[in-house]
């Protein structure tokens, strides 16, 4: 006993050594400031900020009379980490490995084992992918998104700032192909002009960098909103003398010259910020001012935007909702600025603010919901937000679950899913819910039809050699244990003891083909769950 | 109102609850429905004959042989004095007493995407709402009709299948490949006794999960989805996906080829009740080599949608039935130097059939240099107004988009009259 507590504080302490070894090992590189802030006020522990985010939280609570649920079992909290920043459940493996390390560590261990793996960058990427270039696949040759995503992927592993990786997307000049930021113009190229599209450009970088529609305004002054038409259109000058043609993208002189509303005169538009105008740089390119102007640590509505998709990217919800118009929303809530000030004084530090946001109290709480408060208790976050999986982590879990160890963490699966039909397949007709990815809605039909009888589904259950199901029905011998390493591979829980029962029962006195069957008929089950299909 | 508010999603996954049914009906809701049916003799299905990658209107229903636009095209005439069709249509050519076509369509967007959700939304694409395409609306809007099947299907999807849009999920068009055999993922591998009892195992997995959060997890509609689904896979109606249950002089009507097929299925899921049949045709992005392009197509359009014309008429489903043929966009007038025509959204045609809409019709004009715009330019939305009257509603009625609350009416066109006297 004692030994193996003396063990557990020196590996603790090997491992805080190592993290402060390789911070400070990598700090100059990584934790390079981005361009346009070089004096960042000191760091202020995470811990700070979590407990600040956690108050502000209770706060609410308090306010509206709701009780916050208790945290979730760690094997909850596991998978929900998983999910969200891999884009799949754990594997068996992983399961066993986490349930033997200590618990008060072990959460935070796998946060950083995921931090670092490159599946984690890869998804990420994706996910951010949707809202700067959206799900289309562009114009013919001038847009690249696999080399896109794999130049985001890259530089989210390498923990580059956020500001410094916005910067470039707006700013970059360059071929598609060796500048793969570039693709965030191009993908806007119009073959009528010519051109990349100013206004789509101008409305993108308000919506994905800034939360902010300003779509609205293009025909029309907004109805509701302060929005002119002229902030749209200022914006959108900045994109104006922007150029993409076989030579790159680069910026040339002026050609945007939109119509007035009432003569339909071209009108000379000068580019102009909707808000902090004290923030705009003088000097430079069109693009480069945006672009300083865009990512300064002060401009919060910036990093409100941020960490509101990191929020949701985590937790599978919105902090404040809609995720691309902050500022019109019906509830801010007080933790976002708490959060957001703190992303901006750490210089856009995208991995701090996953583990802020994992690391508070309100993602760890438990999803239950009892029959009365739960919607309201829900929308307070007082209990974890059930949202449904998107297609590819529905499909990543359906191969994962089939495998006992973990898939190749080389290459992610969305890579390597790639190459198989099957899996392309699946995806399309499980249905993607596109650019506005983070509106709920209920499970559809054909969703249903795929896992229930569907031929991939259908691969990863049946005896096989390699599926899970049957090395089970292979490995565990005892009834029991079976059940229970079926429900850790499928739904990342161990069973209750009625469903232990159940399902020992089912196996009972049964072996080889016949106990394989009854196994595939155990995980058909699984996955067939809502609680397969759904985070909570 | 459903989805009329702009909660977050919990409250719309509760309110589907209660309209359970209204996309996906059970046998139960069948003779309600039924009754709710629209009098005989108007129009309450669509089949969607989509053209995907933007059909030349010269190669098709709007021929100018012997101009310098036309090239080598010949015209044909047809049924209707006057009014010539492009070589190729031998068998519409017969049908134009039921056909009317527009040839003066005229739009915005040169893209296929945008060009794909502009003709079957009615609306410009725009980053911060998406419109239901018209078959989602016609869900949404009309009874259930009978059908325990999908009421909205896209056969041979390409790129871009209808969506439902800010109405849900599950207004998506069910996707299906070619309809010869049985329809994937419907039936189960394993037998009765054993699907049985794994759905009674689910129930114990289900009822450990909702433990604690039963409210939520309810709000989820997996059982109900379940439940559907399971209906689904019972039902008798999935035979109207086999269009190899038609004799075989049926099946060689309408070309033995997988469009031809998908024509064939769609007018025999109309029959069970579906509202809205996408079927596609591919290829047509004749940048190269436009004129063999679209003689290789027209092979297969020609009989497919004669044949379905024909067919729903003798059955005397086509005055309940509105077909609409159609692509994104249409081609150059100018021929490019690769014997191609690119996209030209100004000026391209449509044409239109049944469900009590006046055929025998060609409104508008284009110009035979290919310079001038046509007249009576009529953009997309009138298309969609005019099909929404055809089926008893009103195009100006507002559905309220969720999340930003917007009212979005059905259709921001104005009907065409004279496809309605």
């Amino acid at each position: 006993m004692a030994v193996g507590r003396r063990d557990i504080v020196f590996l603790g302490v090997v491992l805080a050594g190592a993290v402060t070894l390789s911070a400070s090992a990598l700090g100059p590189v990584m934790r390079k400031p981005p361009r346009p802030d070089d004096k960042r006020p000191p760091q202020t522990d995470i811990e700070t900020v979590v407990g600040a985010v956690d108050a502000a939280f209770r706060e609410t609570w308090e306010a509206n009379g709701f009780t916050p649920a208790a945290r979730a079992p760690d094997m909850a909290i596991f998978r929900r980490l998983d999910l969200a920043l891999k884009g799949s459940i754990p594997s068996l493996e992983e399961i066993r490995r986490f349930d033997k390390q200590p618990p008060d560590t072990r959460l935070r261990q796998r946060l950083d084992q995921l931090l670092a793996d490159r599946r984690s960058a890869d998804y990420l990427a994706e996910r951010f992918a949707r809202a700067y270039v959206g799900t289309e696949d562009g114009p013919f040759l001038r847009f690249r998104r696999r080399r896109f995503v794999a130049w985001l992927s890259d530089a989210i592993h390498a923990n580059r700032p956020y500001g410094a990786i916005v910067h470039d997307l707006i700013a970059d000049d360059g071929l598609w192909t060796d500048h793969p930021a570039t693709n965030f113009i191009t993908v806007t190229y119009d073959e009528a002009t010519e051109l990349p599209n100013p206004e789509r450009l101008g409305a993108r970088t308000a919506r994905a960098f800034l939360g902010v529609r300003l779509d609205c305004a293009q025909c029309h002054d907004h109805p509701f909103q302060s929005w002119k038409q002229n902030d749209f259109r200022g914006l959108a000058a900045f994109f104006g003398a922007t150029r993409s043609n076989f030579h790159g993208t680069s910026d040339q002189d002026n050609l945007y010259h939109p119509l007035d509303r009432k003569t339909l005169a071209a009108v000379d538009i000068k580019p102009k910020v909707p808000f902090r105008e004290e923030l705009l740089p003088s000097e430079g390119s069109p693009r480069a001012r945006l672009a300083a102007w865009v990512v300064d640590p002060g401009n919060r509505d910036f990093s409100r935007a941020a960490v509101n998709r990191v929020w949701a990217l985590v937790t599978g919800r919105p902090l404040v909702a809609p995720i691309d118009d902050l500022r019109a929303a019906d509830a801010d809530h007080p933790a976002l600025d708490i959060l957001a000030d703190d992303f901006a004084a750490h210089g856009h530090d995208l991995h701090r603010l996953i583990r802020v946001v994992a690391s508070t109290q309100t993602f760890q709480l438990d999803s239950e919901g009892d029959d009365t408060t739960s919607e309201a208790r829900e929308e307070a976050w007082a209990s974890f937000p059930m949202t449904r999986l998107r297609p590819e982590q529905v499909a990543a879990s359906l191969f994962q679950q089939a495998s006992t160890e973990a898939l190749d963490s080389q290459a992610h699966w969305l890579f390597r899913l790639v190459r198989s039909t099957g899996v392309n397949d699946f995806v399309r007709r499980y249905g993607d819910v596109g650019e506005d990815e983070f509106d709920a809605r209920s499970g559809t039909i054909p969703q249903r039809l795929l896992l229930m009888n569907g031929k991939v589904a259908r691969e990863r259950i049946d005896p096989g050699f390699f599926v899970s199901s049957s090395r089970i029905a292979l490995l565990a011998p005892a009834d029991r244990e079976a059940v229970e390493t079926a429900y850790l591979a499928v739904i990342t829980r161990r069973p209750s003891s009625d469903e232990s029962s159940h399902f020992a029962a089912k196996l009972a006195g049964s072996s080889g083909g016949e106990r394989r069957q009854r196994l595939t008929d155990l995980f058909w089950t699984l996955i067939n769950s809502s609680e397969f299909s759904w985070n909570h | 109102m459903l989805l009329s508010n702009h909660r977050p999603p919990v409250l719309d996954r509760r309110s589907f609850l209660a309209a359970a049914g209204v996309c996906w009906l059970t046998p139960l809701a069948t003779a309600l429905a039924r009754q709710a049916e629209r009098a005989p003799g108007q129009a309450r299905s669509v089949i969607l004959i989509w053209l995907d990658g933007g059909p030349s209107q010269l190669e098709t229903f709007d021929p100018h042989p012997g101009t310098k636009i036309g090239g080598s095209t010949k015209g044909i005439a047809t049924k209707i004095k006057g009014v010539q069709l492009a070589a190729g249509f031998a068998q519409l050519a017969d049908q134009m007493d039921s056909v009317s076509l527009i040839r003066s369509m005229v739009s915005k967007e040169g893209d296929h995407e945008r060009g794909t959700y502009l003709m079957k939304t009615g609306y410009r694409p725009d980053p911060t709402v998406e419109h239901p395409s018209i078959g989602a609306i016609c869900c949404h809007e009309l009874p259930g009709g009978g059908a325990d099947i999908p009421r909205h299907i896209s056969i041979l999807t390409a790129r871009w299948p209808s969506r439902g849009g800010f109405l849900g999920g599950e207004y998506d068009a069910f996707q299906i490949d070619d309809p010869k055999g049985e329809l994937p993922d419907v039936s189960t591998s394993v037998a009765s006794a054993r699907a049985l009892a794994r759905a009674s195992d689910l129930e114990i997995v289900e009822r450990a999960f909702a433990r604690g959060r039963s409210n939520r997890v309810r709000a989820t509609l997996h059982q109900e989805t379940l439940a559907r689904a399971r209906v689904m896979m019972s039902s008798e109606q999935l035979k109207a996906f086999d269009v190899t249950r038609e004799p075989r002089a049926v099946l060689d009507s309408y070309g033995d080829t997988a469009f031809g097929r998908g024509c064939l299925a769609a007018r025999r899921l109309v029959e069970v009740g579906v509202r809205c049949v996408e079927v596609v045709l591919t290829g047509w992005d004749s940048h190269v080599n436009n004129h063999e392009v679209h003689k290789t197509r027209l092979k297969e359009l020609d009989p497919g949608l004669s044949a379905l014309l024909r067919d729903l008429k003798e059955r005397k489903q086509l005055d309940q039935t509105i077909v609409i043929c159609c692509g994104e966009f249409g081609r150059t007038p100018k021929i490019n130097l690769a014997g191609g025509r690119d996209h030209w959204p100004t000026g391209f045609s449509l044409a239109l059939a049944g469900g009590g809409i006046r055929g025998g019709l060609a409104l508008g004009e284009t110009d035979p240099e290919g310079v001038k715009n046509p007249t009576r330019p009529t953009p997309i939305e009138d298309v969609h107004a005019t099909v929404l009257t055809a089926l008893g509603l009103d195009p100006a009625k507002e559905n309220v988009a969720p999340a930003t609350g917007r009212p979005i009416k059905l259709s921001q066109g104005k009907p065409i009259h004279e496809l309605l006297s």
